[in-house]
């Protein structure tokens, strides 16, 4: 019975622990989610007006 | 012999804009603006510059070998740096350093002396002509400029064995250090339609080894110029990496690269993991693997002569665990100090383990992907095709020099160099090289200077006599075998009277 116990105990502080796992990559992903938006509206507001025309003018010739 | 790993870094910068869009007149506003700002008037000097010797030991192997440019600006700077035009980019090349962080922090100064010389050259152009830097390798329309690394190693080892032992290495560190680029621009690179790459130079490499740098270019460039003394040293000139913003992956490029030419010199090449049977093939499809940040890309591995079979990720994989062989056994004192050797040896453990457990965690030190979750990231939120202008304007402005235009300083990179060291390099020459000699000639004696170069400077005398000062070893002429003639010579006609006793 004790022995059951244990490891009904167990099972439980693992799930628990699982749980808070989840949780807290939960919160992770949220939060790297939060700051890939952020970055986004950043670069929105930086960008290069005319991408079209500022990607098509980017010729070089070749160096080295 | 095992010697001291001096690392230079050379890096030409996109340039666009300037009057008439005329690339060689605007780098050379860049490179004149700059040199008008700090009052420096030291030309290159040509002598010694041999960029057709092939290290192979034959001769007219190449029909393409490079040949030596005079006319364009060209100038050496109180940090030993040379500031010039290259074909049709301005070129900040490093002075010769004594560890990978201080090349690292000499290429960080670069990048602000660039700024600086865009501000002022711009100041006196018109609102049309501003001129505008990228600090990058392509231009996505089948045309690249390179970030060349130099390392001092010793002449015993025979180069073929350079060849075999840093072909896995060349061909894979671009998971860890490439600065990745939407798409793909030349023929080969275009037929397997890639959505993204790893590196901005991989594409371009269709030889393994051979002398040219601008066509046919070779993942191991034979260029046999040590602008040393030829009999002990060879300088390996290694044109296959990119250009990186992210001051961790120059760190580790450039450190990993060190370690590994100093595991060559301890062990030889039968250490090093085997080459891949093809390595042209192996650098292109190593440039496509994706699956590190995107599972339903499948992963590329290629295979040995011995049907081994290595992913990019196994090669760095082995190559760490050969490095710290290499640092327990010796010390790695020749790389750098017991400190750096550890900071080093971390991170580039943690950017391996990191690719491995989830991308993202190292988005804030390699380029690439720091790149990439941009890029994916706008995709996404608007619906875009992999070939929208959008997604390339954002892979073109991450290498922007402007901070405030810069994608790249918005990726929140980790820095390793405080803008005290940044600022201090842009000025002073690494005291433990030849480069301080050189430095602190320019900075002393700049009206009795004629010109120099890697290896010499040549002196002018208030008659006009001119006289050569070979520097033949580039780890002499350090400020402590220098500081106190220096110090006892006000002028350089002193100083030539010292040497002469």
């Amino acid at each position: 019975m004790a022995e059951q116990e244990r490891v009904q105990k167990h099972r439980t502080e693992k799930s628990e622990s699982d749980n808070e796992m989840v949780d807290q990559s939960g919160a992770k992903a949220d939060k790297l989610k939060a700051e890939l938006d952020e970055l986004l509206d950043e670069i929105d507001i930086v960008l290069e007006e005319n991408a079209e025309e500022f990607v098509r003018n980017y010729v070089q010739k070749g160096g080295e | 012999m095992a010697i001291e790993k001096i690392i230079g870094i050379e890096t030409e910068y996109g340039i666009a804009g300037g009057p008439s869009g005329d690339p060689i007149f605007a780098s050379t506003l860049i490179v004149n603006a700059y040199a008008q700002l700090v009052k420096s008037s030291i030309r290159w000097d040509f002598e010694g510059e041999h960029p057709d010797v092939d290290a192979r030991g034959q001769k007219g192997l190449n029909q393409f070998a490079p040949a030596v440019e005079r006319t364009v600006a060209n100038t050496v700077l109180t940090n030993g740096a040379r500031l010039y035009v290259d074909h049709a980019h301005p070129e900040y090349s490093s002075p010769e350093c004594r560890s990978p962080l201080a090349a690292t922090q000499y290429d960080v100064a670069g990048e602000m002396i660039m700024l600086q010389a865009q501000r002022a050259a711009n100041e006196i152009l018109g609102q049309n002509e501003q001129i505008r830097l990228y600090k990058n390798n392509s231009d996505g329309k089948g045309n690249s400029y390179g970030t060349h690394e130099n390392f001092l190693v010793s002449r015993t080892v025979p180069f073929t064995e350079i060849v075999r032992a840093m072909l896995p290495h060349f061909v894979s560190r671009q998971l860890l250090f490439g600065a990745g680029k939407v798409g793909a621009e030349t023929d080969t690179g275009r037929f397997s339609n890639p959505h993204f790459q790893l590196s901005q130079r991989a594409e371009f490499f269709e030889e393994v080894v051979g002398l040219e740098t601008t066509m046919k270019r070779p993942i191991v460039n034979t260029r046999d110029e040590p602008h040393a003394d030829a009999e002990r040293f060879r300088r390996l000139h290694i044109i296959n990496g990119d250009a990186n913003l992210s001051q961790v992956a120059t760190f580790v490029k450039v450190g990993s690269t060190a370690l590994l030419l100093g595991a060559l010199e301890e062990y030889g090449c039968e250490a090093f993991p085997p080459p891949p049977t093809s390595p042209v093939a192996a650098i292109r499809s190593f440039a496509q693997d994706l699956s590190w940040v995107d599972e339903t890309y499948p992963s590329v591995y290629v295979h040995t002569e011995s049907g081994a079979r290595f992913s990019s990720w196994e090669y760095q994989n082995e190559l760490w665990l050969l490095a710290q062989r290499y640092v327990e056994d010796t010390g790695a004192a020749l790389v750098a100090e017991h400190s750096e050797v550890v900071l080093l040896m971390t991170q580039w453990r943690e950017l391996i383990d990191g690719l491995r457990k989830d991308s993202m965690i190292v988005a804030n030190r390699i380029d690439w992907i720091a790149k990439y979750r941009m890029v994916a990231g706008f995709r996404e939120r608007y619906g875009l095709d992999w070939n929208s202008a959008k997604l390339a304007a954002i892979a073109l402005q991450y290498h922007d020099i402007v901070p405030e235009k810069s994608l790249a300083r918005m990726a929140k990179l980790f820095e390793l160099i405080t803008p005290e060291m940044a600022n201090q390099a842009m000025t002073e020459a690494p005291t433990d090289t030849r480069a301080y000699f050189r430095g602190e000639s320019v900075r002393r004696y700049s009206n009795e200077i004629a010109s120099a170069n890697w290896d010499s400077i040549v002196f002018k005398s208030s008659e006009g006599a001119l006289q050569r000062v070979p520097m033949m070893d580039p780890t002499r002429g350090t400020m402590e075998l220098t500081s106190s003639l220096f110090g006892e010579c006000s002028t350089a006609t002193e100083l030539l009277e010292r040497l002469e006793r």
